[in-house]
């Protein structure tokens, strides 16, 4: 396997880690350009017909993605942080393409990839796989893992018949699971060789990108450091771009070249992991970071983030997390702070940059 | 657990338990009235499919009946000496035994048949309603709901009605009034299952819609289809026996189990019960057999037992 792909572990080495979003010589892995995802929309003319005559309510609308814009470079680990229902496990399924955005690009090397054929598209895509949260549901119980491994790589002609044994494998070796477990039905695994098994799956077909969705949420925290350090020994070897989705900033911490904080649909911050963590800019990752537990042994009360979330279905006008902030004043309240480099790297979007 | 050998080293017998079927086989033989139904339905299936062998007279084949030997009690001897009526005799001279084995072995063919058909017809829509959801499951589904809000007896009469007698215009009632329901159940278990992370990750592999489908998606909706057909073969069965009882179902030269409770219907207050009631009871361990089988797949299938 690792030998399949040289040039990309070169690659590795001379990727920038820190990409800014713009000037960079090549274009990026994947770029998502002003993503917008509107989730219960687009009526029927049954529906439209209704609300003209006044018998029906607009059927409420949640606008999951309020114009997100993010570039991940080759060899890249950026880490997409935030709270449950703030948008990135539909930021991720829209990377990988299971979702549609509302509106917004999708570019994969600098393509297009709306503007690609249904073939191309189906090629390139499995370039972007994605690790699923739930290591019970995310693999098909019905299926032995030789055939959960070997069913994608035969249908697109990766492997021949002969070869899928060795394929299979070499596989399982490479995530750190014993080949002879290829007769196994799914349940006859834990939870952490469940994970495994799904990311020797989403290996079988050779991706260069992959999205962990809250991978290792589900998993016991020793096994979590396990899979964690197979995620970074996999990027070295192979030479992948990961885009990991966590509400766990430690788990981004350890893993991440770089760091977006989302809330609500938009992404508030972005910078590079150290920085992040060091000088964080806007209010909200302040308090993300305020909350991180620690092994401090000082008495600690908890106060940095008041409330809750707002409901997705009537966000607050302006700057969406004012209504949590301590250091709201009048001009957040109507007008949305746009993303603005703050220092080389980090964009930040709070209204007290330019104050 | 370490990085290369999770577990210590496995027996060969490791990799081999519990296969979901050798599971679902276990907790089967664990009640033994289930075993018993199994028993029942195995010897019940067998007669009617050797009835031709195991008949003593073929019942279908008027020459064969003595007009002479009719509405004989059980165990009499025939005119001609050469046979003895175990069960007795109908109004035609019919052995009963010989009719109960041939009629068993209409009225299982038709409900396994129509089972099967329905089952095919109602798996296929209800897959594709529950996976691409949209309009067509609207429209599917308030078909479905239409139908199940009439009786399906009345939807089979009335179809009868428009075809004619005939054992395959006999299927095409049953069908037509039972795909709704397996249409239905595959419908809510591809609604669930095909939430499931998964099939996610079947379309990222670039699979086909067709192996999603039928390779994904399919074999994890069958334990309630399991369920349902089998419920659904003796429903099935009665249905057919009540439509013939009623005169609407096989010719008379081919009786089938309601149509020989039919024949038997008149002479019962004149003391002849065994025309009617040997029938009945072929029918109701039939039914009987199915039902427990399919009580017990209920149980041993229901997810919420399955982890155990």
């Amino acid at each position: 396997m690792s030998a399949q792909q040289p040039a990309q572990t070169a690659a590795l080495q001379e990727a920038p880690v820190k990409a800014p979003a713009s000037g960079s010589p090549r274009a990026p892995l994947l770029e998502l350009r002003d993503i917008r995802k509107i989730f219960g929309a687009r009526p029927d003319w049954l529906e439209r017909l209704g609300q003209r005559l006044g018998w029906l309510q607009p059927a409420a609308t949640v606008q999951a993605l309020d114009g997100v814009s993010l570039s991940i470079a080759h060899g890249e680990v950026v880490g997409l942080v935030g709270e449950s229902g703030c948008g990135k496990s539909t930021l991720g399924r829209i990377a990988v393409g299971l979702h549609a955005p509302s509106s917004g690009k999708r570019l994969w090397r600098g393509t297009d990839l709306d503007a690609l054929s249904d073939a191309e598209r189906r090629r390139v895509g499995l370039g972007i796989q994605m690790i699923f949260q739930d290591p019970y549901a995310s693999l098909n119980p019905r299926l032995r893992v030789r055939d959960l491994l070997a069913e994608a790589p035969r249908v697109h002609g990766l492997i021949d018949r002969p070869s899928e044994t060795d394929y299979v494998a070499a596989l399982l070796r490479q995530v750190g699971l014993d080949p002879a477990m290829a007769g196994r039905f799914p349940h006859q695994f834990s939870g952490g060789q469940r994970a495994r098994v799904g990311i020797a799956r989403a290996l079988a077909v050779k991706p260069e990108f992959l999205v962990c969705d809250e991978a290792v949420a589900a998993l016991d925290v020793s096994v979590q450091a396990q899979v964690l350090n197979l995620f970074m020994r996999l990027r070295e070897e192979l030479g992948l771009t990961y885009l990991f989705i966590s509400h766990d900033l430690g788990v981004v911490r350890h893993l991440s070249d770089r760091v977006a904080i989302m809330y609500l649909g938009r992404i508030v911050e972005s910078a590079p992991s150290a920085e992040i963590f060091s000088r964080p800019a806007h209010p909200y990752t302040q308090g993300l970071l305020a909350e991180a537990p620690t092994l401090k042994v000082e008495k600690k009360r908890f106060l940095a983030i008041q409330g809750e979330l707002p409901s997705p279905l009537a966000p607050p006008p302006g700057c969406h997390f004012h209504p949590r902030c301590p250091y709201a004043f009048e001009r957040c309240r109507f007008e949305v702070p746009n993303l603005a480099e703050i220092a080389p790297g980090h964009v930040s979007a709070c209204h007290l940059n330019s104050a | 657990m370490s990085e290369t050998s999770p577990r210590p080293a496995a027996s060969p017998a490791d990799s081999e338990v519990e296969r979901p079927l050798r599971r679902v086989v276990r907790a089967y033989a664990e009640s033994r009235v289930a075993l018993f139904g199994l028993a029942l339905l195995l010897a019940i299936v067998l007669a009617a499919l050797l009835a031709p062998w195991l008949a003593p007279q073929n019942p279908y084949d008027l020459m064969q009946l003595d007009m002479l030997d009719g509405r004989l009690p059980p165990g009499s001897a025939s005119g001609d000496g050469q046979l003895t009526y175990l069960l007795g005799t109908d109004e035609q001279g019919r052995d009963m035994l010989s009719a109960i084995l041939y009629g068993l072995r209409i009225s299982v063919g038709v409900g396994v048949v129509a089972t099967l058909l329905a089952l095919a017809i109602g798996m296929a829509l209800g897959l594709a309603a529950g996976y691409f959801g949209g309009r067509f499951d609207a429209v599917l589904m308030r078909i479905a709901d239409i139908q199940l809000s009439f009786p399906s007896i009345l939807v089979a009469m009335i179809l009868l009605a428009l075809f004619g007698q005939g054992i395959d215009k006999i299927v095409i009632a049953l069908v037509a009034a039972q795909w709704a329901y397996y249409a239905r159940t595959t419908r809510s278990a591809a609604l669930v299952e095909g939430r499931k992370e998964y099939i996610e990750a079947a379309r990222l592999l670039g699979l086909s819609t067709a192996r999603i489908l039928f390779r994904h998606l399919l074999p994890n909706c069958l334990p309630p289809l399991i369920v349902v057909a089998a419920l659904q073969v003796a429903a099935a069965i009665a249905l057919e026996a009540t439509l013939s009882f009623l005169g609407l179902g096989l010719p008379v030269t081919e009786p089938s189990l309601g149509l020989l409770i039919a024949n038997g219907f008149q002479y019962l207050y004149s003391g002849r019960y065994w025309i009617s009631v040997f029938p009945g009871v072929a029918l109701l361990l039939l039914i009987l057999a199915i039902n427990l089988v399919a009580d017990q797949l209920r149980d041993v299938l229901n997810p919420r037992l399955q982890s155990q």
